[in-house]
């Protein structure tokens, strides 16, 4: 029973975690008032970035931060068009999607001899316990959980201490709801919004190389599929909230973990795979119906901010 | 300067910019990459223009990116973000197959009964959608995104069912012959169809090599009848008033609740039937084992935001997008770059469709400098 309940939390933060780094960056961007539908995009740059850098330096590290810095450098045309440029916030962001996966794949032909997946790198994210040499102790290697988790679990205090008992989380907050009030007290409506749209990039490149360098440890085209939309739909569900779009996360990665361990019972003979793979967005559906409701967007979400308009 | 003005502030100039700089930046990327982007261009647009088959398959592979291009383009008309297009496209499809398959009905029945049934279970799909959001107040985006998954895992469970799954194949079975919408099906490989293409090649060419089938003049007649539709009607210009100004609306006395649900059962109809025609007039006419989504429903959102979201826009967008997917390809077959380039070609059109609006501000100031040599 405690194998198996364990077995559940493990499953569920393997699942959650590259979804919560891009369900911050979505918050983060979104509080600013930019529409951020591009995180599977900038997740995909980050989950190549993070594999090939990797590969190549064979410091699992070194190629998370330059998952991030890659995801960054991509929002940062998100940025560009969004804020200086007063661009359709959506159709940049969608712009961003094929960017990231064209640039991902491009790339992985340009130094992978034409294969459009990395090769598998030599040291993935570390464990919270290290390679537990020699202990095959049940309960203690299903406790053994990446690292990742728990820098997202950390990302998301970070976010929410940042966001609410901050002066600029205030500004934060106050450049997403009213940015015209915001200018007036002097806050500087443009650079903020550039500082977290960045933000969301490096987030997001984060969760893609929680993928490609703890779940799995190579890139391949399928390795973000579709993560960054729920991690959008995440952000949505938890209402812009970091604690809210976290627990989204962890309820979906609880609904795969459930997936998971049905499957392999006696139940997978009463209800085939397939329809048991339909649970964690039936399960999401039904909760918003249940328990969550209308959400409600920051007032000034997607709207590009005009100098001297109300 | 003045003329220069006025044309920069069409919208389909900026469109068309937008477009020119995908392409040049696609000859930027690949020239860095160490290819010739003359040749690869060459490659690209011969393997879109030189020969009526390939000509005639763009059409093809365009059609059900039009549709649900105008699936999304529909909704966005009432305010209302269609990423669900997919999962619609994928229940209209599974309809379609399975329809075809199990029923036995002569001909032109069939067909119908088959495209009628999966233009209305895509639409009720889409319907959930709207009801979602007007009875809950839940994001259209969660619906969407949830329902896509949802709808692919039903596709591989449908195919997996013993009377309908083909042996030794991750599909299911074909559809029947009588449920076919290719055009001159059994005309074309009868021995008198056979003798008279033998004499005129270049329409053998298109008949026996592709899939020609009725579902671009489907389309084609749909973009007429829902530009109509939404400019010419009163129940158009109600779904465009909830889309512009939704508390207007409903101060105008226009039941927006109602509308947005309309407006998405109507989305769904247009994706589903994408799927239908997919099924019914391209080999292998089944739908098989889903791992990924086939993206039919996620490029029809780009299609609509090349189009700015008009109907007759999504006809040429649609032709471009499927002419540089289907043309993509023979970049990578005759000079060996990646075709993702073209992936990034179409990122940028948008990332610079996405900037349109600098194109008016830049006639604008424009404007006042002419003014000012005048003087």
């Amino acid at each position: 029973m405690l194998n198996s309940i364990l077995l559940a939390i493990n499953i569920t933060l393997l699942y959650s975690t590259p979804l919560v780094f891009g369900a911050m960056g979505g918050v983060i961007s979104e509080r600013a008032g930019v529409v951020n539908i591009g995180i599977e995009g900038m997740m995909t740059i980050g989950a190549f970035a993070g594999a090939a850098v990797g590969y190549y330096t064979g410091n699992p590290w070194i190629g998370f931060l330059a998952a991030g810095l890659a995801g960054g450098l991509l929002s940062l045309f998100h940025a560009v068009a969004s804020i200086t440029f007063k661009a359709n916030q959506t159709v940049s962001g969608i712009a961003i999607n094929f960017l990231g996966l064209g640039l991902a794949l491009f790339l992985s032909r340009i130094f992978f001899q034409g294969a459009t997946m990395t090769k598998p790198v030599p040291n993935n994210m570390p464990k919270i316990f290290g390679t537990l040499d020699g202990t095959k102790h049940p309960i203690l290697s299903l406790l053994n959980i990446d690292i990742t988790v728990i820098l997202a679990l950390a990302l998301m205090i970070l976010l929410w201490f940042v966001l609410y008992k901050t002066k600029w989380g205030l500004r934060i907050r106050s450049v997403g709801e009213h940015p015209a009030a915001a200018d007036t007290l002097g806050i500087n409506v443009s650079a903020i919004r550039y500082l977290c749209v960045i933000l969301s990039g490096v987030f997001s490149g984060f969760g893609g190389a929680a993928m490609t360098l703890a779940v799995v440890s190579l890139y391949s085209p399928t390795a973000i599929s579709g993560q960054g939309f729920i991690a959008l739909a995440a952000v949505i569900f938890g209402k812009w909230t970091p604690i809210g779009a976290y627990g989204a996360c962890l309820l979906f990665g609880f609904a795969q973990a459930l997936v998971v361990l049905l499957g392999g019972t006696s139940f997978s003979y009463l209800i085939p795979s397939e329809i048991l793979s339909m649970l964690p967005y039936l399960l999401t559906i039904i909760v918003l119906i249940l328990f969550v409701g209308k959400s409600v967007a920051p007032k000034s979400d997607g709207i590009p901010y005009e100098k001297g308009s109300h | 300067m003045e003329r220069l003005a006025k044309i920069l502030r069409k919208p389909v100039t900026a469109t068309l910019l937008a477009i020119l700089f995908g392409f040049i930046v696609g000859v930027f990327v690949l020239a860095i990459a160490g290819y010739n982007p003359i040749a690869a261009f060459n490659s690209l647009l011969k393997g879109i223009f030189s020969k009526p088959k390939y000509i005639a398959t763009v059409i093809i592979q365009s059609t059900p990116i039009i549709l649900t291009g105008l699936s999304v383009a529909f909704a966005f008309k009432t305010g209302l973000f269609n990423i669900g297009s997919e999962g619609q496209y994928i229940v209209g499809s599974i309809t379609a197959a399975v329809l075809g398959y199990t029923l036995h009905l002569p001909a032109p029945l069939h067909i119908f009964v088959v495209i009628t049934a999966a233009v209305m279970v895509a639409a009720i799909y889409g319907g959930i959608v709207g009801l979602l959001k007007a009875r809950f107040g839940i994001h259209e985006v969660i619906t969407c995104i949830m329902l896509n998954w949802i709808a692919l895992y039903l596709n591989n469970y449908i195919i997996n069912l013993t009377f309908l799954k083909k042996p030794n194949a991750n599909a299911m079975y074909e559809i029947q012959h009588t449920a076919y919408t290719t055009i001159l099906s059994n005309w074309k490989t009868s021995e008198a169809g056979l003798a008279w293409l033998k004499n005129h090649p270049a329409i053998q060419e298109i008949l026996l090599r592709t899939d020609l089938n009725i579902g671009f003049i489907i389309a084609v007649i749909l973009v007429i009848i829902v530009t109509f539709f939404l400019y010419r009607t009163t129940k158009g210009f109600e779904l465009r008033s909830v889309g512009f100004n939704k508390d207007a609306a409903e101060f105008a006395g226009i039941n927006v609740k109602s509308n947005i649900i309309q407006s998405m059962i109507i989305a769904g109809a247009l994706a589903g039937l994408a799927g239908a025609l997919q099924v019914t007039g391209v080999e292998p006419h089944r739908i098989s084992s889903l791992a990924a989504f086939e993206n039919n429903g996620f490029n029809g959102l780009s299609v609509a935001l090349i189009a700015n979201s008009s109907p007759v826009g999504c006809l040429f967008a649609g032709l471009l997008f499927g002419g540089l997917l289907y043309g993509g390809s023979s970049i990578q077959s005759e000079i060996g770059a990646p075709s993702e380039i073209i992936n990034i070609m179409i990122g940028t059109i948008l990332f610079f469709i996405a900037l349109a609006n600098i194109f008016p501000i830049l006639a604008n100031k424009l404007k006042k400098r002419g003014g000012i040599n005048v003087k």
